[in-house]
């Protein structure tokens, strides 16, 4: 693919601007967050191309945001950030990505390193057992159609009122583990069906259940309100969305969106980027599906989370609370959300989406659960499986200047394809197990998809939303073992 | 550029495979409008499973429809990929039955996935407009589509 020769800005080191007049169309500036170093992978591709094709929509106000971990995606980059104005702005199923409320959970445990790390072939084949995952995998709960319209109206909840989990769950549960407005009738018998059997699961691709090692603290007064109190302990990162159910949403409203897009007379650089007025039935339509898929992703990892909790239970012969497994936080990054923001001063409801972001609310917002008041919301940043994830926290910079959003993850740097063939399944999982890192997987290629090789640094990236004041770094984990789809 | 398949009519490129960051794309040829949409379910197969590994022991009748001829491919592409989430169907050949700008019927080929006979190589989720293009040369149809997995 052609490099991308367009013009870019720069603000400060870790700042750079695609001005407005770059592309006639475009109604406000793109901004693409990254040192100098990362811009030259971003720049190889042509990704900043698409944080301009955003701008073209309508009611987007501040800018076209990209986040370090930026990667080409469709219509949309990954790691985009746009916020629409309410009123005359549109909503896009494009900007929020096929895997609606992909998202991480992140549970702690008062184990150590030295307890878990002999036991841990064990602790990795109890979980496996216990958490469905792989191609074409199905859950352990039976959802019949009526329970599928229960589940999506009411989110996490549906599965802590059986027994999966706790009310204390969903206190540290972005929107509580239910987005309102979640409305069954705006979902397809096709999105039903394939929604019911994988409901509870893990999947596949680049969703995972890690164990992991604290093996750095950055800021221990954050860390400490967080529960992470030393390095060496356990902590378990759930990663995982809304499956066939959700692509089954987007690829359902991108059709009507179609459609949309004429009736209105919208004019887009990109197919994919088809949208509504936030205010038309179709806007409201998806937005009402959209939130059924969301609250649908939320069920499972509430439900992965529990089974995540019996099987450490088994394996070390005590109650998940004697063994301190409480919930740090869960975030959605795949998403739409209708927030209040302010913009030149003025108060302002907006659609903000965020495709491969996380929101990154400060100290003291009022959606910031209690216990982070002081601190702000967690914020969790996966890298790939050979690296480590980070912890971080969301600041008023954020809040001030990106719609209260963050990166996501590492990004990825190499296509599957190119991945497969730089290194093989089994060159991966010998190199990890050497690193003393214990790996499941379903498949061997899709292990080789995800090797480090093909994705960026997660410490880059972290690094740069940290100085550029968009989030706090608070710890890092590395891994220990790994289930993988 | 990845794969090169030869067609099973002739020697004429059938489809290939190509990379894209996020995911995976699809080129599909045919000397006529029919071939190029058989073409491009046989090569998303390909990325699903070993295409030698299926065999014929059940047909369905499917019909498609949609706004335009380009949408309709995207539609037929998720149609297909439907069956496979749902009811767990491997397809490897394709009876373009008829073929209007909006409308598709077909009877299509496969048999029940077996997890003892069929390896997984991707799991497919959806057919994506991104990058989208067909197009009619002097040597019949081309299309490109880019599959979210």
């Amino acid at each position: 693919m052609a490099r991308w020769q367009g013009q870019l800005i720069k603000i400060d080191d870790y700042r750079w601007k695609i001005p407005e007049n770059y592309k006639t169309g475009m109604r406000v500036p793109g901004l693409i967050y990254a040192s100098k170093e990362m811009l030259e992978s971003i720049c190889e591709e042509q990704t900043p191309e698409q944080v301009a094709n955003v701008a073209f929509l309508p009611g987007i106000v501040g800018h076209s945001f990209a986040m370090p971990d930026i990667h080409w995606g469709y219509g949309f980059p990954i790691g985009g950030v746009a916020a629409m104005d309410v009123k005359d702005g549109v909503i896009s199923p494009g900007g929020v990505g096929y895997d609606i409320n992909c998202g991480v959970r992140l549970l702690r445990t008062s184990l150590s390193e030295a307890e878990v790390r002999p036991r841990i072939n064990e602790l990795i084949n109890e979980l496996f057992h216990n958490v469905p995952s792989g191609l074409g995998s199905e859950g352990k709960i039976k959802v019949s159609p009526k329970g599928m319209n229960q589940l999506m109206v009411e989110g996490a909840r549906w599965a802590v009122k059986r027994g999966l989990g706790s009310e204390e769950d969903l206190v540290v549960t972005e929107e509580g583990g239910c987005i309102g407005g979640a409305d069954p009738s705006k979902i397809s018998d096709k999105a039903v069906k394939r929604g019911m059997p994988q409901s509870g699961t893990l999947g596949s691709g680049n969703h995972f259940l890690e164990v992991q090692v604290v093996k750095e603290i950055f800021d221990s007064h954050i860390a400490s309100i967080m529960g992470i109190d030393e390095i060496g302990q356990i902590l378990v990162l759930i990663h995982t969305g809304s499956r066939g159910f959700g692509h089954q949403v987007c690829t359902d409203h991108l059709r009507v969106m179609e459609g949309a897009v004429s009736k209105y007379g919208i004019r887009l650089p990109d197919r994919q980027l088809a949208c509504a007025p936030i205010k038309s039935s179709e806007g409201q339509d998806y937005l009402a599906a959209m939130a059924c898929a969301a609250n649908y992703a939320w069920v499972n990892r509430q439900c992965i989370a529990h089974w995540t909790r019996e099987s450490f239970s088994k394996v070390f012969g005590k109650s998940p609370e004697a063994l301190g497994m409480k919930q740090i936080y869960d975030v959605a990054h795949n998403i739409a959300k209708i927030e209040e923001h302010t913009i030149d001063g003025r108060k302002l409801k907006v659609c903000v989406h965020r495709k491969g972001a996380t929101r990154a609310f400060p100290a003291g917002h009022k959606d910031t659960p209690t216990c982070y008041k002081e601190v702000g919301q967690p914020v969790l940043v996966p890298g790939d499986m050979g690296r480590c994830s980070f912890i971080a926290a969301g600041t008023e910079k954020a809040m001030a200047e990106t719609f209260g959003s963050t990166c996501h993850g590492a990004g990825r740097m190499l296509s599957r394809g190119a991945a497969r063939r730089s290194v093989k399944g089994r060159d991966v999982l010998q190199e990890l197990e050497s690193r003393g890192i214990t790996i499941k997987a379903g498949s061997l290629p899709s292990l080789a998809e995800e090797a480090s090789q093909a994705y960026k640094d997660v410490t880059e990236v972290i690094d740069v939303v940290h100085h550029a004041g968009i989030s706090r770094k608070v710890a890092m984990a590395i891994p220990m073992g790994v289930i993988k789809g | 550029m990845l794969f090169l398949y030869n067609g099973f009519r002739g020697m004429k490129r059938a489809f290939e495979i190509i990379d894209h960051t996020a995911d995976v794309g699809i080129i599909a040829y045919g000397a006529d409008i029919e071939e190029l949409f058989s073409n491009a379910a046989l090569a998303m197969f390909s990325l699903i499973t070993e295409p030698e590994s299926v065999e014929e022991k059940l047909h369905l009748d499917l019909e498609v429809s949609s706004e335009d001829r380009d949408s309709l491919l995207i539609e037929w592409l998720n149609e297909l990929i439907y069956l496979f989430d749902v009811k767990h169907i491997l397809f490897n050949h394709f009876d373009i039955k008829s073929l209007t700008h909006n409308e598709l019927k077909a009877t299509c080929y496969g048999e029940d996935f077996n997890p003892m006979k069929h390896k997984i190589t991707a799991g497919v989720k959806a057919a994506t407009y991104h990058m989208l293009k067909l197009d009619k040369s002097d040597d019949g149809f081309k299309a490109q589509v880019i599959l979210d997995i």
